[in-house]
């Protein structure tokens, strides 16, 4: 179990967690979650995972506060992020790369597209 | 003072303007050319007769040397050289000479120059109002939510090789979430379409007035005093309205009014029981208090191009927020055919419309006297709840509007 790589999803919509959760685990990943943005940067200092999957709009926490606090921990710095959000204009774009992510995904994605992001995110920490 | 350590620039550029060398102005001044160098490079204070003199030599008035175009205009010329790229680019150390040369000119610029500074601050202002609307945002979002979830679950389903149970498990997700979508999508169309009294951040002269009137209930007249939190032109706008509902109630007043409204509500036979315009009693009807009425009621105006001029929202038949409203509203026929007041029953297309008795009728005038321009005021009042039930054929405003074969639309449906 620990040899499979984890990923640790926050988002709140369930059936979009269940949609990803599905198609990643069928990929070999240990998918966790977290449905809020309160103890987000915590279950993230927890699981401390391999890939982190955030999303932007969350009920109580915008995902940019997260990933701020996120990217000012020494220990998560490295830490490969994607970010989701519904909210694809080149400006959002451009802040979601300043502030820390990796990866900015744009609702609605393709589970291909996703996925390839995950693992693309992954490889690059394992080879850097 | 700034202006003093401009008055040897100004003495130069006008020199070279005439074509003077320093030796002649000094000569014609009464001066010699080495002062008029220290003079010109501001190594001299220039005052009193010599000002006098150096002024009348280069044929212009002293104050014009000692003041030039002030600091405020100078300001604004530099605001206007920055704004703007150009090529060849403004001569900037010529601000000074051009100031003095053309004032007139000089101004106009300037007040082009912060004309479009407001414009572009204003379109700024609604850009950021649609993208950052939390309302609307939240109701994007949640449509965006549901198609995501929808569109991978349905990719599971289509790509994956599935047990029956997990089957089961992503068919229940797509129903649900095509359900909610459903309503998001709904309520997304509510948010765009301006609902009776809907609050909401008025950015136009227009917007500011309906929101002061929804706030009374639409119960308006022309003793109303212009109080309240508006903008300039919101206040000349609402005076507007308000003395013409004060101009209406004396052609029309309440008591006969509510007495041809016994036998129910037909602007046009009250019009000519009562011999004042349709669209007055309309509008009558539109701001009487609903106790009084009994019923909903909505009302659109607008002028001859078709722009609106006064709406009263109303349940049921829903006016667009944003755009332009859908062409097939009677109010819009019978604006073609001014002469042809109209009584339709009609519905909207949306899952909230309600069978609506119309009533329009279109009123010319010519303002500046015959042979001035024609203008025209079409009313259209509506009274949501008609008993006669008739399938839908209008919209609200073509993008939120889901019929396919519209012979007015002029661009796509974004739902």
């Amino acid at each position: 179990m620990t040899d499979r790589q984890r990923v640790l999803l926050i988002e709140d919509e369930p059936n979009i967690i269940e949609a990803i959760r599905f198609v990643l685990s069928r990929d070999g990943w240990q998918v966790a979650t977290h449905p809020e943005g309160r103890g987000a940067v915590e279950a993230v200092r927890d699981r401390m995972p391999d890939v982190l999957i955030l999303d932007v709009m969350l009920p109580d926490r915008s995902g940019y506060d997260i990933l701020a606090d996120l990217r000012a921990d020494e220990a998560l710095r490295d830490l490969p992020i994607m970010v989701l959000t519904a909210r694809g204009q080149s400006k959002e774009r451009e802040m979601a790369l300043e502030i820390g992510a990796d990866v900015f995904m744009t609702k609605p994605f393709s589970n291909a597209e996703m996925l390839e992001a995950v693992r693309a995110l992954a490889h690059r920490r394992d080879t850097a | 003072m700034a202006s003093d350590r401009m008055i040897g620039a100004r003495i130069r550029a006008r020199r070279f303007d005439r074509g003077l060398s320093q030796a002649d102005l000094a000569k014609a001044a009464g001066i010699s050319a080495s002062y008029l160098n220290l003079i010109e490079h501001d190594k001299r204070r220039i005052g009193g007769r010599v000002l006098a003199a150096v002024a009348d030599a280069l044929g212009t008035d002293p104050h014009r040397l000692s003041e030039g175009a002030g600091p405020r205009l100078i300001r604004a010329l530099m605001a206007a050289a920055a704004a703007t790229e150009s090529d060849p680019p403004p001569e900037i150390d010529q601000i000074e000479r051009l100031a003095a040369d053309l004032p007139g000119w000089t101004a106009l610029i300037a007040a082009q120059s912060d004309r479009i500074a407001a414009l572009e601050a204003r379109i700024a202002a609604m850009g950021d109002r649609m993208a950052h609307d939390p309302a609307l945002s939240a109701s994007v979002h949640d449509v965006l939510s549901m198609v995501t979830a929808i569109r991978s679950s349905a990719a599971i389903l289509v790509e994956e090789e599935l047990e029956a149970d997990w089957q089961r498990r992503f068919h229940r997700n797509i129903d649900e979430d095509s359900r909610r979508l459903a309503t998001s999508a709904q309520a997304l169309a509510g948010y765009l379409t301006a609902g009776e009294g809907a609050a909401f951040d008025a950015v136009s002269p227009q917007e500011e007035v309906e929101a002061w009137c929804a706030e009374r209930g639409f119960a308006i007249s022309g003793d109303m005093p212009v109080e309240g939190d508006l903008s300039e032109g919101a206040r000349a706008l609402l005076g507007a309205v308000l003395a013409r509902a004060g101009a209406d109630a004396s052609r029309l007043p309440d008591s006969a009014l509510l007495r041809g409204l016994e036998d129910g509500v037909d602007p046009f036979a009250l019009a000519s029981g009562t011999g004042v315009d349709p669209g007055l009693v309309m509008r009558r009807i539109a701001t009487l208090p609903r106790e009084r009425l009994g019923r909903d009621v909505g009302l659109v105006e607008c002028d001859g191009a078709g722009a609106i001029l006064f709406r009263r929202p109303t349940a049921g038949f829903d006016l667009p927020r944003y755009g332009a409203p859908c062409a097939l509203w009677p109010i819009f026929q019978a604006l073609l055919v001014p002469h042809g007041p109209r009584h339709d029953v009609v519905r909207q297309f949306g899952r909230d419309a309600r069978p609506a008795e119309t009533w329009c009728s279109v009123a010319l005038d010519h303002p500046a006297g015959y042979g001035g321009p024609l203008t025209a005021r079409a009313t259209m009042l509506i009274l949501p709840g008609a008993a006669e039930d008739v399938p839908p054929t209008l919209g609200t405003t073509c993008r939120l509007c889901p019929r396919a074969d519209c012979p007015a639309r002029r661009e796509a449906a974004i739902l």
